[in-house]
């Protein structure tokens, strides 16, 4: 399993063609309290740069970018019940949908966890 | 009531190394960097619920209005009953453009000899412009820009505030009076922003931090952001300047005619007088009113309100996630014949649509010291 980030504060976790995707824990704790978050269904297609999911603070409404092209397996049911995970758990429990990769080599040019680190140190 | 952002780089006001210190995140808001948060807008609504939050207000625009007849000639500029103000009592007031719309909403005090009034941050500027070319010549307007102003709200307010300023606790919801404050001379009144009881605190920039620190030394006391304001005072039904009112919009439509007395109504004199009697003998058009949307997902400003037909008939002006109800609310405009109690609306946003349905405001109860309580 493979961990890749991106500059819109996602993360990938990949296994062979099948990667989960969510938000950063910077990401989280940028947005504030989540009240509200809309994930794919299963089946829709999702293509890589495009709105893929929203996630909704006490403050503002935030799109989500797929950041890899793909056919979603599953979206986090979860979310739907406690938004709040998203603060709680965002690089775990708080994941927003799974999906079949399309083209592995998008993935190429997205951060590691290190380079992840030292992107947002300099924000 | 105003979070309208210009384009000029943001000024600092006198708690700004105050908010840094205590992790603030600093956002620009109506020319100045502001605390939109500190812990959480989640946590410091609850806080502010239920004990007393603490709001630096200093971007509002303080202007002190004196002369033989100042009281009239504000009557010439807005619809409140300004000279039936006595002293240490305030009112809430609009000021009107010649159609009736609203270019400002405001606070008036009648202090010992002057007229103190409080306006949106973002619209100061403006409005100093506009009463300086409406008031008559023996009338003078001094913009306080050296005082700071502060807002403690919440049901424990006045416990931490008596202990420090003893005798505010006599005062009741929208009457001031000057207190000692920490040493400092403070303007206090009983008033605020969020539908909880609570206090503003006019007081001078160099004593800003030291006041700061010793409302926040105070166990029901935790600083309070610009996010937690908005959610508060959405949750009291109390409109936004910029969002929920415009110099489009009047009175009448806005449900403010509390804010013109029967006097006013009868003799007019006030700039729109003609316009607003009629709306208000006939009904207007359009009227504010609040939502409750159904599901999780916030409406917010922008969202627009459709017909039976699909044709947009109104629109959302201010919303958000409630953290008391735990639901989503809003205000928005809605043709009269939609705006009564339980009419169910259609919502539309991003181009997903939401159910909606009309409740009477505020969404929680106010919890303010009236007289006589």
């Amino acid at each position: 399993m493979t961990l890749y980030f991106t500059k819109d504060h996602e993360w990938i976790s990949v296994d062979g063609d099948t990667a989960t995707v969510g938000i950063t824990d910077y990401a989280q704790s940028q947005l504030g309290d989540v009240v509200f978050v809309e994930v794919p269904a299963a089946g829709t297609n999702v293509e890589k740069g495009k709105e893929a999911a929203v996630v909704e603070s006490v403050k503002a409404a935030s799109d989500v970018y797929a950041p890899v092209s793909g056919e979603v397996t599953e979206g986090n049911a979860a979310l739907e019940a406690d938004p709040s995970l998203v603060n709680s758990a965002a690089e775990s429990d708080g994941w927003f949908f799974k999906l079949t990769l399309a083209n592995a080599g998008e993935l190429d040019g997205l951060m590691d966890e290190a380079g992840y680190k030292a992107f947002v140190e300099t924000l | 009531m105003s979070d309208e952002s210009t384009d000029e780089i943001p000024q600092t006001l006198p708690l700004d190394a105050w908010h840094r210190a205590r992790d603030g995140r600093m956002v620009p808001f109506a020319g100045y960097w502001m605390p939109v948060q500190y812990e959480g807008i989640m946590a410091e609504h609850q806080w502010t619920r239920s004990s007393a939050g603490l709001f630096d207000v200093s971007h509002m625009g303080q202007l002190l209005i004196s002369g033989e007849a100042a009281d009239e000639a504000l009557e010439t500029v807005m619809p409140g009953d300004i000279k039936g103000l006595t002293e240490g009592r305030m009112r809430y007031s609009l000021l009107l453009n010649d159609s009736g719309g609203v270019l400002d909403d405001l606070m008036v005090t009648r202090t010992r000899g002057d007229l103190y009034v409080v306006v949106n941050g973002a619209m100061k500027y403006d409005d100093i412009g506009h009463l300086h070319e409406q008031l008559p010549e023996d009338v003078t307007l001094n913009h306080m820009d050296e005082q700071a102003l502060l807002a403690l709200q919440g049901p424990k307010a006045v416990d931490a505030l008596s202990r420090l300023s003893p005798g505010v606790e006599r005062l009741v919801f929208m009457t001031a009076g000057a207190f000692r404050l920490g040493g400092v001379s403070c303007w206090i009144s009983r008033s605020g922003y969020t539908g909880e009881d609570g206090f503003e605190i006019s007081l001078p920039a160099s004593a800003a931090e030291a006041i700061a620190t010793l409302l926040c030394e105070q166990p029901e006391v935790k600083p309070v952001g610009l996010g937690a304001r908005d959610s508060l005072r959405l949750e009291a039904g109390l409109p936004l300047y910029g969002h929920d009112l415009d110099p489009d919009t009047t009175p009448i439509s806005a449900d403010l005619g509390f804010a013109i007395p029967k006097r006013r109504r009868e003799e007019g004199g006030f700039p729109g007088c003609d316009r607003i009697q009629i709306e208000r003998a006939e009904g207007p058009v359009v009227k504010r009113v609040g939502l409750i949307v159904e599901g999780r997902q916030p409406v917010r400003d922008g969202g627009v309100v459709l017909d039976g037909d699909g044709n947009e008939v109104g629109r959302v002006t201010s919303g958000g996630f409630s953290p008391t109800l735990q639901v989503p609310i809003a205000m928005a405009y809605v043709p009269v014949s939609l705006a009564a109690a339980d009419t169910t609306v259609t919502l539309q946003q991003r181009g997903k649509l939401f159910q909606a349905k009309v409740v009477p405001m505020p969404f929680v109860p106010h919890n303010y010291v009236r007289k006589g309580a």
